[in-house]
């Protein structure tokens, strides 16, 4: 990586790494990432630094992403934090689960933590739940304007009615796992270059 | 389908056919004399006729002589075009099997029906018309479609595969082949090393983009991409350089006695013909990107100074005896980036266009020439030779493959698997390249031309057909784990989420490459190339006036669907969602996996899908503009009511379809400065009709189910007294009233606004711009917005 100087320290290099997993070369990458991201030079970032990566304009699922950098209504996301959310998507070595220590927290990249992210970008408000509203809201974004709002409501319907087993009209964070446990869900919420 | 289409050849043909006998019997009956080339000379049988009374002017005549070549040429085009029309018509059979093998029937039934009537096919292919003018247009539009960013970062073990993987092929087989030579049961003695060696070069020269588009829907990752790609691009230009090094070689020293200084020769000049073809490319490249930096006002011609100067990199390059098709890729490279930023939008279109058509010409004619050498008399089968190529083949590229990748794969940061090398070994499919380089042998040194050129028609057809065919389910295979066709609902929809967040997670991790090399290279570029190369006072808004083009398009259809899709909208199913949540049958779960299955959003692909026939179909870009839209509103309200992205419960809003968040709670105060800030914008514009006009036609079709929601919707935000933005809500409602009826009345042009904002925001890439566009649309989105709740007591009476 070179003795540049504009590689500058990573504060707390060392808890980061551990409640991450990432290697240093990672961090170092993801740091500079971060501070090429961080326009102003302000040391976090702020929704708008995000809503500049043009691509997420175009990804139907852009605001959310961006919203779930900033957990509990923050405004500002700062270096740990912005890493904390790549985390999720770390993909899953052996090494993880053989070294399982069971007084250590679960990796962020964990399966369950890897669902439990997905489960937020459904559950806006929140509360534990996917309404069918919240369903619909998701489908609403995800689905071309073609459809009418006639037959989204019946997907959506469809949806929840599939996945809610104890029949409360919403899908809690237990259903939801249930009705993925087929899907390989660590590979899809993967991404190669994060190790 | 695509029986269909080759029926309706058949008028075409019937013409030549008629003409073609027409002709050979009115020449079979003349002295043949006349004609040396025992070409069809209508002319001389109403000559002959008309010799006595020569002052008769005949009333009909037929000459078909003057236009036999184009014509003929034309023809044979055109029946490719109308092949690929009906390929394409039957959906499934692009996924099947590659273009190529298309390209190569049409060849065979012209190659057949040429052969059947006997009629001598004009000479379109010959050694200067090849190397002329063939083979730029291919060479120009591989290395202009290529990725750039991806090329650079992987271009350590690109040219590692690309030069030694082609070495160690071509060198190979010969070599191989050679061996065989020497047993005496094959008669095979008088093939020498040289002749071995060369076409073992010209057999290995692949095409393996070809099959690219047969495993796109398998997402294969970027390098792999890239690897494919760049072999492609290089592979033709260093088998041309050894195929006409080994020629030169062959001219000298027909006896076979090559000294050690002969081959060091030829190595030394192996190296400086491809690094000065490239080297000239570039020069080339940097000259006519400086020339399109003042063409704004004579637009028309910037796509002629594009393709002047890139062919004149490859004449100039042949003129030295360097490598013409390394210096075209190089000039296709280095421009691309240059003239994309400085010609007109049309002016790009028209080269991309223009390019793959060129191209495809192109291989369409030395397909089809392919194909009427293979229905033809002049082979010559060797059993064993054929079939040694054949294997020769397979081994000394799984070989190269294998060799070479683990030895770069000790280098690279994210190794290639053996997936991904299976992949690329399979991948080695010849294509028309290795046919014109055998075809184009000179007969006088080598005696067994035709036996060469058999055993290369056959290689191409075994990898073209079963390789390309194969390909594809076998990428399916090593990359799927499970096949679960059935998925229910909920996977799929959670699928498609998942791609969609990995991309957008993608997105925000950027892209990661040797960092210093990069930044090194874009500082050099901002501070030097650019303000050389690059248009001065290039609006910021060139990247604008696109977006207003593509949004006043949009914004038009929308409207027009909006109408349309509002009259299928009926009351009824509200009452019973009331009720309860019904229970669907099964016929309706398929209609709903159906819906969501062609409906969903693609994720959007970060490597340029490339495909090798054809430009990117516009669905896409579709997609981004709906999004666009639905994320400004969202923005735009967000902005209006003084929180960034609103949480919380959800309430009815009218235009819940543009809108990708419900309402909810406040967030904390720091929000009110950027309400603030736009709060100006909000009351200085007068409105943007389109977007508008957009949101009415929606209204109309959702109004019957929200007039109920309206209500508890008022007194939500009655309940929100925490932002300013109360204030100026009330303010603005007059407005938006006032400056609804207006635009109601006389659209305006849309974008005036957004000129202004034209210069905001100097980040290089540009998209800053787009961003504030963004906020300026929703700013403009509200007015729609208030319109429609004022205006819903009206409705109501529904």
């Amino acid at each position: 990586m070179g003795s540049r100087s504009s590689h500058a320290v990573i504060p707390d290099a060392d808890s980061i790494r551990r409640e991450t997993g990432f290697s240093q070369a990672s961090l170092l990458r993801l740091h500079h990432r971060f501070r090429a991201l961080d326009r102003n030079k302000k040391g976090y970032l702020s929704r708008m630094d995000l809503q500049q990566i043009g691509a997420l304009a175009v990804n139907p699922l852009g605001d959310r992403i961006i919203e779930s950098f900033f957990p509990d209504g923050s405004q500002q996301v700062d270096f740990p934090g912005f890493v904390r959310v790549l985390a999720h998507f770390r993909p899953v070595e052996d090494e993880d689960t053989e070294t399982q220590d069971p007084k250590k927290p679960e990796p962020l990249n964990s399966r369950r933590n890897k669902l439990h992210y997905a489960f937020q970008l459904y559950d806006l408000d929140r509360d534990g739940k996917i309404s069918r509203h919240e369903m619909l809201q998701v489908l609403r974004l995800m689905v071309g304007v073609e459809v009418t709002e006639e037959q989204l409501e019946n997907i959506a319907d469809r949806t929840v009615q599939e996945a809610d087993e104890d029949g409360d009209g919403a899908v809690s964070f237990v259903e939801f796992t249930k009705s993925l446990e087929k899907m390989d869900v660590e590979q899809k919420m993967s991404i190669r270059i994060l190790k | 389908m695509a029986l269909q289409m080759f029926v309706t050849f058949s008028p075409w043909n019937c013409l030549l056919l008629l003409v073609a006998l027409e002709c050979s019997e009115a020449s079979s009956d003349l002295n043949d004399s006349a004609n040396s080339t025992a070409q069809y000379a209508p002319n001389a049988w109403f000559a002959a006729a008309s010799s006595e009374p020569d002052e008769r002017i005949s009333v009909f005549e037929l000459d078909y002589d003057y236009v036999q070549i184009p014509y003929e040429v034309t023809l044979w085009i055109l029946l490719a075009s109308l092949a690929k029309i009906g390929f394409h018509l039957y959906r499934r059979l692009p996924g099947l099997m590659p273009e190529s093998c298309l390209l190569i029937l049409v060849g065979a039934l012209v190659g057949t029906i040429i052969f059947g009537t006997d009629h001598k096919s004009p000479p379109v292919m010959d050694s200067s018309i090849y190397f002329l003018y063939l083979l730029p247009p291919i060479v120009l539009e591989g290395g202009y479609f290529m990725p750039t960013r991806p090329f650079f970062e992987n271009i350590g073990s690109i040219l590692w595969w690309a030069v030694l993987g082609a070495l160690i092929n071509a060198l190979g087989i010969g070599l191989s082949l050679y061996f065989i030579c020497q047993v005496k049961a094959f008669g095979l003695g008088d093939v020498n090393l040289l002749q071995n060696l060369l076409f073992g070069s010209l057999i290995s020269a692949v095409d393996p983009v070809a099959v690219l588009a047969v495993f796109e829907e398998a997402r294969v990752n970027e390098q792999l991409y890239m690897m494919i790609f760049g072999e492609a691009l290089l592979n033709d230009g260093i088998t041309v350089v050894l195929y006409n090094m080994l020629i030169a070689f062959t001219k000298m020293h027909k006896f076979e006695d090559i000294e050690p200084v002969d081959i060091l020769a030829g190595c030394a000049r192996f190296i400086i013909v491809g690094l000065g073809g490239i080297l000239f490319g570039i020069v080339f490249g940097f000259i006519s990107a400086f020339i399109t930096r003042f063409t704004q006002n004579i637009s028309a011609i910037e796509p002629l100074i594009v393709f002047m100067f890139s062919y004149l990199s490859y004449l100039a390059a042949e003129t030295l005896y360097l490598s013409g098709i390394l210096a075209i890729t190089a000039c296709a490279v280095t421009m691309k980036k240059y003239v994309e930023e400085n010609v007109s939008q049309t002016s790009y279109t028209t080269i991309k266009y223009f390019m793959k058509m060129l191209s495809s010409v192109s291989e369409t004619l030395i397909f089809i020439f392919m194909g009427v050498s293979t229905v033809g008399k002049n082979h010559e089968w060797n059993w064993a030779f054929i079939c040694f190529t054949l294997a020769f083949c397979q081994i000394w590229r799984a070989i190269s493959v294998f060799a070479l990748f683990y030895i770069s794969n000790q280098f690279r940061t994210f190794p290639f698997s053996i997936k991904d090398q299976c992949i690329i070994f399979y991948s080695g499919v010849r294509g028309a390249g290795s046919f014109s380089l055998a075809f184009l042998l000179p007969l006088s040194l080598f005696p067994r031309k035709k036996m060469f050129v058999t055993a290369t028609l056959v290689v191409i057809y075994f990898t073209a057909f079963i390789q390309g065919i194969t390909i594809g389910p076998l990428v399916r295979y090593l990359d799927v784990k499970k096949t679960n066709k059935k998925e229910s609902i909920n996977e799929e929809l959670h699928i498609r989420l998942m791609d969609h967040l990995k991309a957008g997670i993608e997105d925000v991790c950027g892209h990661w490459s040797h960092y210093q090399v990069r930044d090194k290279f874009k500082k050099f570029d901002h501070r030097y190339l650019r303000k050389i190369l690059i248009r001065k006072n290039l609006p910021k808004s060139s990247i604008v006036s696109l977006y207003k083009k593509l949004e006043m398009k949009q914004a038009i259809e929308m409207v027009e669907t909006g109408i349309l899709s509002s009259t299928a909208f009926s009351i009824p199913h509200q009452a019973q969602r009331i009720q309860g949540i019904k229970r669907l049958s099964p016929e309706d779960v398929e209609s709903i996996r159906d819906i969501l299955t062609s409906n969903m959003y693609q994720v959007r692909q970060r490597t340029l899908s490339y495909n090798k026939y054809n430009l990117k179909p516009q669905t896409s870009e579709k997609q981004a503009k709906e999004i666009l839209i639905r994320r400004q509103n969202t923005l735009r309200e967000s902005m209006r009511k003084g929180h960034s992205l609103p949480w919380g419960k959800p309430a009815g809003t009218k235009n819940i379809r543009y809108l990708s968040f419900p309402y909810g709670n406040p967030q904390s105060a720091g929000r009110d400065t950027r309400a603030a800030e736009f709060s100006d914008d909000d009351s200085s514009d007068p409105g943007s009709p389109s977007i508008m006009f957009s949101a009415l036609s929606r209204i109309g079709s959702l109004q019957k189910q929200e007039a109920q929601e309206i209500i508890p919707m008022k007194s939500l935000h009655r309940g929100r007294k925490a932002f300013n933005s109360g204030y100026q809500r009330n303010t603005s409602q007059e407005e938006y009233l006032g400056g609804v009826r207006r635009v109601a009345l006389r659209p305006k042009p849309l974008f005036h606004a957004v000129d202004e904002e034209g210069e905001s925001g100097g980040e290089s890439e540009g998209k800053a711009s787009l961003v504030e566009v963004q906020s300026r649309w929703t700013a403009d989105r509200g007015h729609g917005r208030d319109h429609n709740r004022s205006h819903s007591p009206l409705l109501q009476k529904k």
